[in-house]
């Protein structure tokens, strides 16, 4: 949903990052609204991942130049910690498996470091229980999954849904999900897209990293961006998704080298 | 679970345990030999048996040779230039705490262990040990109404020669190895617990080393004795200042459980570790051994070792009587320059015994934490069945971890399962935790504690936090 007086949520300016010695941004812009949903497309290598990790903070990640403000204030001076706490999400494209640790207290442990932040009152586990099996539904997500470790032995799509569940419970104001849709089977993906749909309101904003526009025939973007080489080379609404399939990202080369050379 | 804000409290103090009691100090000269040997037994006053016992096992030491088998690496200890008998001046034990020196009583209060009556611990009773020497054991009186004995050692040498005679150096002979024969020769203090037939134990005993002076060796020795039927649940903790010297903790500990009887054994090891370069520290070679030698007697080692430059360190159940059951819960976490090769020894003598060894090793900076473990199963092993389960978790890519388990069995009816896993601790499973707002430390302490549960599980209540608190705080900047 667009609406152009509608609060700026998120604003990159000029955003560049490395990991080690490689460049790897290299001055993205990007405005994200409340009540927004952006997709970011392009090859893989292009960048996208890069960005969401920036985002969120990453240790190897390095911004070398350019702006991140979330409402108003500095995001890249944030841990990684604070940003998830102020309402900044992301998704992870591979989550990582956590042997040991209770999917339940990690749950537990997060949903009330956000609370305390908004200023709210602890879940105790009992009043957790109640509210983590009514955000399950969000995901058709079985409770047994509560019981074991974080992401251990989960499948691709569990894995997923238990991302959104993440999401579902923290209500972040930013939600950056990164290739939710890969590894997916067309039912869990239609599981999980149903969930983000629901989870995107008009007081948040979220933006879909993808590969392939199969996830947005299911969530429908109000804009859509092609990344190339570290930057966003052309904006523009659901059509250029529709184009990219058609097309493929052959010409997305030839606009960059024209872009280089000119 | 610990909290963030617990953990920035503990970070502010590496070691807090690092200080120095000044206290005047008997100490004799440097240096080990046979009249060494008699000068330690003469100051304690003891009866020949004992004498005895102690010169036969320094001479089979000067027939031994240090043991180079353990993943370890460190240069030649130098046993003249130990001190083998130090001891804070004051007066004979006395039964009341008032005649204690006010500045031992303040050196336990400050390592929590508060030894006064009005503070100390509700249902833990405690032996505080000082260097050499027993200085206060709490609630004796209250454990002898039920026939529970509780003393230093020495004392039970003065009051109960006889059960002491029956059973030192019974599970560990003197020249079992290098540092047990060395331990029988020149031990000065350390614990002695007796639970006669049918009694349960009523509260927890807790037995508490410190060593305060700097180049003096510390071996003790432990004796337990659950008769039939009767159980205990023993704990000890320890602790030493920082010198950037290397101390010598050579202990025996000695568990004989009759038919029946259960002793459960939990250690919070935290002698000091050294600097981060790996100077000082202390060298902690320890033989500890359990004998079930009644039918359905249980032993259970559960050991938290996180100090110590080098920790050499067994703890083993000879299962003797049918049935008798043998566990070991291991948690061993190396830092910095620090190296541990630790494991047990069950040994399954009688039918059906059964054993179960859960090992977790930490390794984080440049350290070194081995897993060395037997399991011997005997020709009258019938249905004797084992489970080991030996974990290791990487922090960081400079430490090393290994295990080398051991399995012999003479007994074609007998079952021995060994499960092992390694598994790192990664900079993107602490970036996973805190992009979902868990901050740093509590990442890795619940990572940690996750790893530990199974161990941690099987410590008494009012350890089991502390052993997660001190696990966080040894963990500190090692990551990332």
């Amino acid at each position: 949903m667009i609406r152009p007086d509608a609060n700026v949520l998120l604003e990159i300016r000029g955003l560049h990052a490395r990991v080690e010695d490689k460049a790897i941004l290299k001055g993205v812009n990007l405005t994200l609204r409340a009540g927004e949903i952006h997709a970011v497309m392009g090859r893989n290598g292009s960048g996208k991942s890069t960005l969401s990790k920036v985002l969120a903070g990453h240790p190897a990640y390095t911004v070398t130049a350019g702006t991140v403000t979330y409402r108003g204030a500095n995001l890249l001076e944030l841990s990684p910690e604070e940003r998830a706490r102020v309402g900044v999400f992301l998704g992870f494209q591979y989550p990582v498996e956590i042997p040991g640790v209770s999917n339940l207290e990690f749950l537990r442990v997060a949903t009330n470091a956000r609370r305390v932040q908004l200023g709210q009152e602890e879940l105790d586990t009992f009043a957790f229980e109640d509210l983590v099996r009514e955000r399950l539904t969000v995901v058709q997500m079985d409770p047994a999954f509560l019981d074991r470790s974080v992401n251990e032995g989960f499948s691709g799509g569990e894995k997923k849904r238990n991302e959104i569940l993440q999401m579902a419970l923290l209500e972040p104001l930013v939600a950056i999900l990164d290739e939710t849709d890969s590894g997916l089977d067309i039912d869990a993906l239609r599981i999980v897209a149903a969930g983000v749909s629901q989870l995107a309101t008009a007081d948040t904003a979220t933006l879909l990293i993808t590969h392939y526009q199969r996830l947005l025939e299911a969530i429908t973007p109000d804009f859509v961006h092609v990344m190339a080489a570290g930057r966003i080379l052309r904006t523009g609404g659901r059509e250029l998704a529709l184009e990219l399939e058609e097309r493929g990202y052959d010409w997305v080369d030839q606009e960059l080298a024209a872009l280089e050379l000119g | 679970m610990t909290t963030a804000a617990s953990v920035g409290d503990l970070v502010s103090q590496p070691y807090k345990y690092g200080f120095v009691t000044d206290i005047e100090t008997e100490k004799i000269a440097k240096g080990l030999s046979e009249d060494v040997v008699r000068l330690i037994s003469a100051k304690k006053d003891e009866p020949d048996f004992l004498l005895q016992f102690r010169l036969r096992a320094y001479r089979q030491w000067l027939q031994m040779e240090t043991p180079d088998w353990a993943a370890l690496g460190y240069p030649p200890i130098d046993f003249q230039n130990i001190i083998y008998y130090a001891a804070p001046k004051q007066r004979d034990k006395k039964a009341s705490l008032d005649e204690v020196d006010p500045k031992l009583l303040e050196t336990f209060d400050k390592l929590g262990i508060p030894l006064s009556e009005q503070k100390r611990l509700t249902n833990v009773a405690v032996d505080a040990v000082f260097d050499s020497v027993s200085i206060a054991t709490t609630y004796k009186e209250k454990l002898a109404e039920h026939g529970v004995i509780f003393c230093s050692i020495s004392e039970a040498v003065k009051e109960h020669p006889e059960l002491i005679e029956r059973y030192l150096g019974t599970v560990v002979p003197s020249n079992d190895n290098y540092y047990s024969a060395l331990n029988s020769a020149v031990f000065s203090d350390g614990s002695f617990v007796f639970i006669p037939k049918g009694v349960e134990c009523p509260m927890e005993l807790s037995t508490y080393f410190r060593i305060n002076s700097g180049d003096t060796g510390q071996f003790e020795r432990t004796l337990i004795v659950a008769e039939e039927g009767a159980s205990v649940s023993y704990l000890e903790g320890c602790t030493a200042p920082m010198f950037d010297t290397n101390q010598l903790h050579a202990a025996v500990v000695e568990l004989v459980a009759l038919d029946d009887a259960s002793i459960k054994y939990s250690t919070v090891q935290n002698w000091y570790a050294g600097d981060e370069h790996g100077v000082g520290g202390i060298y902690n070679f320890v033989t500890k051994r359990g004998h079930c030698r009644g039918d359905r007697s249980k032993i259970s080692w559960t050991q938290v070792e996180t100090g110590s430059a080098i920790t050499w360190k067994y703890p083993s159940c000879v299962l003797q009587g049918a049935d008798s059951v043998g566990e070991f819960y291991s948690v061993a976490l190396t830092n910095n320059h620090q190296q541990a090769d630790t494991g047990s020894k069950m040994v399954h003598v009688g039918p059906r015994t059964r054993s179960t060894i859960v090992s977790k090793g930490i390794s984080a900076g440049h350290s070194a934490n081995s897993y060395r473990g037997l399991v011997q199963i005997g020709p009258k092993a019938v249905g004797a069945r084992n489970y080991s389960q030996c974990d290791s978790m990487l922090i960081g890519d400079q430490a090393a971890a290994n295990t080398y388990p051991y399995i012999r069995s003479q007994q074609p009816l007998a079952s021995v399962e060994h499960e092992a896993s390694t598994c790192r601790m990664s900079e993107d499973q602490l970036f996973y935790l805190q992009s979902r707002g868990i901050a740093f430390e509590e990442a890795v302490s619940m990572m940690v504690s996750g790893f530990c549960r199974d161990v941690f599980n099987q410590l008494p209540m009012e350890f089991a936090a502390e052993a997660d608190k001190l696990l966080a705080l040894k963990l500190e900047g090692s990551v990332g």
